[in-house]
């Protein structure tokens, strides 16, 4: 098993336009932990996953995903995590199954466990349908298969319990049990609080693009 | 990764093949109207019949072109690539060779309707097909490019033209002048420097617009 990847962030600060979207977050996180980030609308969730995955630059402060910083080291830092993130990443004109293809493909990964990983998110009667036919929740889940098949040690999950239904929160909670016991570092945002700290070790609660509040994930304020 | 960017391209245009239909039907009304402009004079129309062809390819082709990034931009495919982390040189040669293949098809799927429409046939097809080949090269290379730095705002099907248009204009004149002397013929034997400017074009395109690709669509 490779070793767990730290996240480490120091003032981290990013804005659009005049706002701040992230004013001045400082935290770390010990390697294959789990920690739920939580807040209103616009705390900045979002960003500061974005900026931990490298989809965004910060404007300030710093970070560094398994000991690489999130600037410089951006490729290193890419290797290590996959975000599911709002957007689904997929193509709608293919099928399920091309989509997680050309994952494969593209990370240079035999295409053999793309069948498991679209049963494992009971996708595995809708393999060739195109994804434009999908509903919001089968999309959510063919993202998450689209993590699983990274195999990452970092899993930043934006909104994971978003338009799924409720055997689907389970899944959600399977997967990071998964990822947690193979050694996966992972954030998770999300506004399921309840739902989140039963699988979470920790937590933070986000406000106004600052940290509020930080502490083990059963003490979240409610 | 190349092999495995152009896989993702050409199975993303097989699954919207309608669109190249359509594209190839715009081209040949473009080609139709042309022939309106100059009348019923058929020496004019033979003469003109190069200009027409590659000013019908060009407008073809930005639609290709703008279309090529829709997918990337729809659900952010192309953010989620990067992140894997896929190499932006090979993403942008994947899709730029999957434009280039599907604009030569267009060229000479148009070809015939040169023909039909301006008495405009010649026996050096393959002069020809090589001709259409090295001139989409040059549309293909910085119009991909355009292509994803235009993808994310609200006028790209302007914009992209106003930024492409300038830019191709030495590869425009050498693929009508080569094309021209292909349908014309070509007794002082010029041809062959149309088609150096033409491979020169393209070499300096290809290379340097992977190069920028990354700058492109990077934050």
């Amino acid at each position: 098993m490779p070793p767990s990847a730290d996240i480490e962030a120091k003032n981290l600060a990013r804005r659009y336009g005049r706002r701040w979207a992230l004013a001045d977050v400082s935290f770390s996180l010990a390697g294959g932990a789990v920690l739920m980030v939580a807040g209103p609308n616009g705390s900045g969730k979002s960003t500061l996953l974005r900026t931990l995955a490298t989809a965004i630059r910060p404007d300030g402060g710093a970070a560094r995903v398994g000991g690489f910083d999130v600037v410089r080291e951006r490729e290193d830092v890419r290797k290590l995590l996959a975000l599911l993130s709002h957007a689904s990443y997929l193509y709608d004109s293919l099928t399920a199954r091309q989509n997680l293809a050309v994952v494969a493909d593209h990370l240079g990964r035999s295409r053999s466990g793309i069948d498991a990983l679209l049963d494992r998110v009971t996708l595995g009667g809708r393999a060739d349908d195109a994804v434009a036919t999908f509903s919001a929740g089968m999309r959510k889940r063919l993202s998450f298969a689209r993590v699983l098949l990274q195999e990452p040690r970092v899993a930043l999950l934006d909104e994971p319990y978003g338009q799924l239904d409720p055997e689907g929160f389970l899944l959600v909670e399977d997967v990071v049990r998964e990822l947690k016991a193979g050694g996966t570092t992972v954030i998770i945002a999300t506004h399921q609080l309840a739902r989140a700290a039963t699988v979470a070790d920790e937590a933070m609660l986000l406000e106004a693009g600052r940290v509020k509040w930080r502490g083990k994930a059963p003490e979240v304020p409610k | 990764m190349l092999i495995a960017a152009l896989r993702k391209e050409l199975l993303l245009q097989w699954r919207s093949r309608a669109q190249f239909m359509a594209v190839f039907v715009f081209g040949a009304a473009a080609l139709l109207l042309f022939s309106f402009a100059v009348g019923p004079v058929a020496e004019m129309l033979r003469q003109f019949s190069a200009g027409f062809l590659w000013l019908g390819l060009l407008l073809s082709s930005t639609l290709t072109l703008a279309e090529s990034f829709h997918a990337e931009m729809e659900n952010r495919a192309l953010e989620g690539l990067l992140l894997l982390p896929a190499n932006p040189r090979a993403l942008y040669y994947g899709k730029a060779i999957a434009n280039w293949l599907q604009l030569i098809l267009l060229g000479i799927a148009l070809v015939p309707v040169m023909v039909v429409l301006y008495d405009a046939g010649t026996t050096r097809l393959g002069l020809l097909v090589v001709v259409i080949a090295l001139g989409t090269a040059g549309l293909s290379a910085p119009g991909t490019l355009y292509a994803a730095m235009t993808a994310q705002v609200r006028s790209k099907q302007t914009l992209l033209p106003l930024l492409l248009f300038p830019l191709i204009v030495p590869a425009l004149l050498a693929s009508v002048k080569a094309t021209s002397l292909i349908i014309l013929g070509d007794p002082m034997n010029q041809i062959s420097a149309w088609v150096i400017l033409l491979v020169a074009f393209d070499a300096i395109y290809w290379s340097l617009c992977g190069l920028l690709f990354s700058r492109v669509v990077e934050e």
